[in-house]
């Protein structure tokens, strides 16, 4: 079906040059109404904010401070859909660079490779050496636990994690969560964290304030996005129950490779663009596999994840920046 | 995508001959084996395994080719055969010695599933 296809990418395009629309402040209103997926574009650069009430206000007091998101870059990939990923992944980190404020750290939410290839783990360390934020913290994709039960990815990226590498840490206040929902994948499911991981969850988060802001991050969605897809996570409703009483609750995915969020009381789920190809919206084609744009189309259909935390209002504003115009 | 079982006898000597010739250098496949006359293959195309339902009989090799642009897995549920990850165009086959039902998925992708039934 290349003409659906097709169609939904011109339909795309269409949204990105049509600026028309102050489409952020839509979403805001959107976001905080609890409506469900929203595709949000302004000014040509797809926007989307949640939590975003007091951004801005009360920007660079004392404790604020932002990380970025990246997902998704497929290192090794060389398919039409985008025959250098590398450099995809080398233009985001430089965009990374260039912001005004300087983000603290970054975060991959997985498929950092393409086939666990050693070598492909070690281009994106070299690539990842080019970023400002020293610091990354990274979850694993289900590419980059294709050998050895993810063996090769623990001892790169999983030194001091648990299980099949999880963990959490705090900044500046914040309780941050990576989860791994690709391991030990079941006949017929979709993402799943298995009972040990969500054992310990619930024990990393007692205790905790309620006040504390907190951010999971994984690389398959935490909420159902699109199950004949496996765009969700079996036992996620068993997390998300630990976090209900907790004031701000941020979840951020990858491994849809395009922006989706909700807003559902206190938590808000993002997922963040690709470094490396775009997929189709649900349903749209007749697989989620990569989507080929014109060439000269691809760079804003990639993109980055700013999350900017405001410590006065304990809220988190996300911004999501496509890799061009 | 239903279970149907697309393989029909009358047919199925033309498809053997390109099967063999698709598969020569594989020493477990002997050309004059009887059972051979009904290997089978399945691509895998958009995330599923085509046919979804394999019928062959005991003896039979089924093949299985990539042909997405994402990697994907061919696992047995019950742990009897793992393809480990085959990128596009790459091909697993597995020989089933006995009779019985045989579900199978996709490790990355465990939505896709299919099924092999030896008689
Ligand atoms: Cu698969």
């Amino acid at each position: 079906m290349p003409n659906k296809k097709q169609d939904l990418i011109d339909q795309k395009l269409q949204d990105l040059n049509n600026d028309g629309v102050d489409r952020r402040g839509f979403l805001k209103c959107m976001a905080w109404a609890g409506t469900g997926l929203v595709w949000t574009l302004s000014g040509g650069i797809p926007v989307s904010r949640a939590f975003a009430k007091n951004y801005g206000k009360d920007a660079g007091k004392g404790g604020d401070f932002s990380f970025v998101q990246i997902s998704d870059s497929h290192i090794g990939f060389n398919k039409p859909a985008n025959p250098d990923v590398t450099a995809t992944l080398e233009t985001a980190i430089n965009k990374i660079n260039a912001m005004p404020h300087k983000p603290d750290f970054i975060i991959h939410t997985g498929d950092l490779s393409q086939l666990s290839k050693p070598s492909e783990f070690d281009t994106l360390d070299q690539a990842s050496k080019g970023a400002s934020a020293k610091q990354i913290y990274f979850v694993p994709g289900e590419h980059d636990m294709l050998t050895d039960n993810g063996e090769q990815y623990l001892q790169r990226y999983g030194k001091g994690t648990k299980g099949t590498g999880w963990y959490s840490f705090d900044h500046k206040g914040a309780h941050f969560v990576g989860l791994v929902n690709v391991a030990n994948l079941k006949a017929g499911g979709m993402g799943s964290l298995g009972h040990g991981q969500l054992e310990w969850l619930e024990d990393d988060l007692k205790g905790r304030p309620a006040s504390t802001p907190i951010v999971l991050f994984a690389h398959i969605p935490l909420w159902t996005i699109y199950p004949d897809w496996g765009w969700g996570t079996d036992d996620s409703e068993q997390a998300l129950s630990y976090v209900k009483r907790f004031g701000s609750v941020t979840v951020l995915n990858g491994h849809i490779h395009q922006i989706m969020q909700k807003v559902e009381g206190k938590v808000s789920f993002h997922t963040a663009m690709s470094t490396a190809f775009p997929q189709p919206a649900p349903g749209t084609a007749p697989s989620a596999g990569p989507m080929k744009v014109p060439a000269d189309q691809l760079q804003r259909v990639l993109g980055i994840t700013d999350v900017n935390y405001v410590v006065s209002g304990r809220s988190l504003a996300i911004v999501d920046s496509p890799l061009g115009a | 995508m239903t279970g149907k079982n697309v393989w029909v006898a009358s047919f199925a000597a033309a498809v053997v001959i390109a099967i063999v010739l698709q598969l020569a250098g594989s020493p477990s496949v002997a050309a004059n084996d009887q059972s051979s006359a009904a290997n089978a293959e399945v691509k895998i195309d958009n995330f599923s395994f085509g046919p979804q339902t394999v019928t062959v009989p005991v003896g039979a090799t089924v093949t299985w080719t990539n042909r997405d642009d994402i990697p994907h897995t061919v696992v047995s549920t019950d742990g009897l055969f793992n393809s480990k990850v085959r990128d596009t165009d790459e091909k697993f086959s597995y020989t089933f010695a006995k009779a019985g039902t045989y579900p199978y998925y996709c490790s990355v992708h465990p939505k896709m599933t299919g099924k092999v039934v030896v008689q």
